[in-house]
């Protein structure tokens, strides 16, 4: 269990660690879990370049957008095939699970995004991933737990579903969409392949991940991006590539480091409820 | 009553319903479905100049060009040896960890255990390869640093370099990412066993082990065949972002999966057609194997299927 332990927060403190030491001093090696010449250094250089700004803001636009959309397309679908007596039932529930098992490919999916013209677009994050197959799946196992009776009570009182759904229903949901929102959000936080597939060529509307990649493979590289290089030159102060891919690291994990302590219990309520089939 | 009245009675009577779905419904037949329309472009010579319309028919060629590519094998089996070592790594471990954290019985030291062991799950694989490229560093890395200091290495190993290392760092490193995100369900699935059982069993003499071995273990054996099933879907899935973060090119030899195979032929060359080809092998494959392995399972099984 220790060993678990040790092995799953020391490289976390050990970047942590590096991005709070001085910059040369690291190239020497050495550092674990405290930082031997402390400075804020490696976090005012990368604060002082603008795109670090605006790939937040994407960041953060798209984990906002891309959830609330998400979760609620997928609760209106599953309400939808949770209900016994819709017609269509079967047929939605197929046709969506299948999307699971089954992709066009990484070719004809670019096509398609292309012709739609969502390619360079802030909405390619958006549109594609909003309805998820998992995640209907977890929602309206949930709903088939509720009583049946409160629809029912609901339709002979005169209630239209869209009434139904979003005043009844919703607010009973409550637990599972907040899981499914959080799943969601990290999901859009972390994503990378998306940016690098439609937008690598838009700087506009690059990731907090894309950027963080970007500086991992220069370092690798060797070769300097040229974006990384004049940032570092105005700025005037020591850093190095190491120390930059460090703090790169932990702006980027910050956010969700924060988050997810006081969110595990909804993670774990909502993987049981959405897994275990009876 | 004629059916056809009743239908469209039935399809009025519930419009709302299908005016909460079926736009939804559309989105997936576009973004899933309509997809599967390019596939022809695997039987064309497809140039972007000429268009989908334009381009040349030239039936199979692409496939027999891809059935006689070494790389195409390489990647086949790379991804396969890969994948399946994480399969078996990730439920080994995540089983054996699971089992580990059922015994613990003091609940802070349970809860605190859990909430650590799942964090890497919650970061990227930019984030995580980040990491592990630190650790494994040769220059400051603690693994490095550990083995020199105590004799097992003389000179500090440039893990991620070197081939012959990948396919264990792959597995590896995503038991570390997994792990403790994977153990939940086990954990959730433990605690539906009748407590009774243990009750009985130890008063019946058998030891913490013994109990493990003929009560925790069947009790959680339903959830580990429906996991199976599902990741045997995945099994040419080998993970994208993992691999294509953690390659290099001097251990591409060992490292280059399907995945990547696909994204350098097909954006990177432009052989937009060769790369569909090969992304068609991937999904059929796929989708044999699910079905394959639903099909056994509730052959052998007491009716556990996925669907």
């Amino acid at each position: 269990m220790i060993i678990v332990m040790i092995a799953t927060l020391y490289p976390f403190l050990n970047i942590l660690a590096i991005s709070l030491n001085d910059a040369l001093d690291s190239i020497r090696g050495g550092i674990y879990l405290w930082p031997r010449k402390f400075t804020l250094n490696n976090y005012r250089t990368i604060l002082s370049n603008p795109n670090i700004y605006q790939a937040t803001l994407i960041s953060v636009l798209r984990a906002v957008i891309g959830s609330f959309t998400n979760v609620l397309s997928c609760l209106m679908v599953a309400y939808g095939i949770s209900r016994k007596d819709y017609i269509f039932r079967r047929f939605i529930s197929r046709v969506i699970v299948f999307t699971m098992y089954f992709s066009g490919g990484l070719i004809p999916t670019y096509l398609l995004m292309k012709n739609l013209h969502l390619v360079g677009t802030f909405w390619v994050y958006i549109l594609p991933g909003m309805v998820s197959a998992f995640n209907i799946i977890v929602i309206r196992s949930y709903i088939d737990g509720l009583p049946q009776s409160l629809i029912e009570s609901a339709k002979i009182d005169g209630a239209s579903e869209y009434r139904i759904l979003f005043q009844i229903i919703m607010p009973l949901c409550l637990p599972v969409l907040a899981t499914v929102t959080l799943w969601v959000a990290v999901g859009q936080w972390n994503a990378w392949f998306d940016t690098f597939l439609y937008n690598s060529g838009k700087p506009e509307l690059s990731t907090l991940q894309f950027e963080l990649q970007k500086i991992l493979q220069s370092v690798q590289s060797a070769s300097t991006n040229p974006d990384f290089s004049a940032s570092l030159t105005s700025s005037g102060r020591t850093v190095t590539p190491t120390a930059i891919r460090a703090t790169m690291t932990i702006v980027a994990t910050l956010p969700i480091l924060f988050v997810y302590p006081f969110l595990q219990r909804y993670f774990i309520h909502g993987l049981t409820i959405g897994s275990i089939k009876e | 009553m004629a059916p056809k009245k009743s239908i469209w009675n039935a399809i009025y009577n519930q419009r709302q319903l299908i005016v909460l779905t079926f736009p939804f419904l559309i989105m997936v037949l576009i973004f899933n479905y309509f997809p599967l329309w390019g596939w022809i472009l695997a039987f064309k010579d497809y140039k972007p100049y000429l268009g989908f319309q334009q381009s040349e028919w030239v039936g199979l060629k692409n496939f027999t060009d891809l059935f006689s590519d070494m790389y195409f094998f390489q990647a086949l089996r790379n991804t396969l040896v890969i994948s399946s070592l994480k399969l078996i790594f990730n439920f080994l471990s995540s089983i054996t960890f699971a089992i580990l954290l059922n015994e613990v019985k003091n609940m802070l030291v349970k809860r605190t255990v859990q909430t650590v062991s799942y964090l890497p799950h919650f970061v990227s694989w930019v984030v995580a390869a980040n990491i592990i490229y630190t650790v494994l560093s040769p220059d400051y890395g603690i693994i490095n640093d550990l083995l020199v200091k105590f004799h097992i290495i003389k000179e500090p190993i440039n893990f991620l370099g070197e081939p012959q290392y990948f396919w264990f760092i792959a597995p590896a490193t995503e038991v570390w990412k997994e792990m403790g995100w994977n153990a939940i369900i086990y954990l959730a699935a433990m605690t539906n066993i009748d407590p009774q059982l243990y009750e009985a069993a130890s008063i019946d003499g058998a030891g913490r082990l013994k109990q493990i071995w003929h009560i925790t273990l069947p009790g959680i054996l339903p959830t580990v065949k429906i996991l199976l099933i599902m990741n045997v879907g995945w099994i040419l899935n080998a993970g994208f972002e993992q691999m294509y973060f953690l390659q290099r090119p001097s251990t591409l030899d060992y490292s280059d999966i399907l995945e990547t195979y696909i994204l350098r032929y097909g954006i990177g060359s432009g052989r937009w057609s060769y790369a569909t080809a090969a992304g068609i092998f991937n999904s059929v494959v796929s989708l044999i194997l699910v079905t394959t392995a639903n099909r056994i399972a509730s052959k052998i099984g007491e009716g556990e299927r996925v669907f």
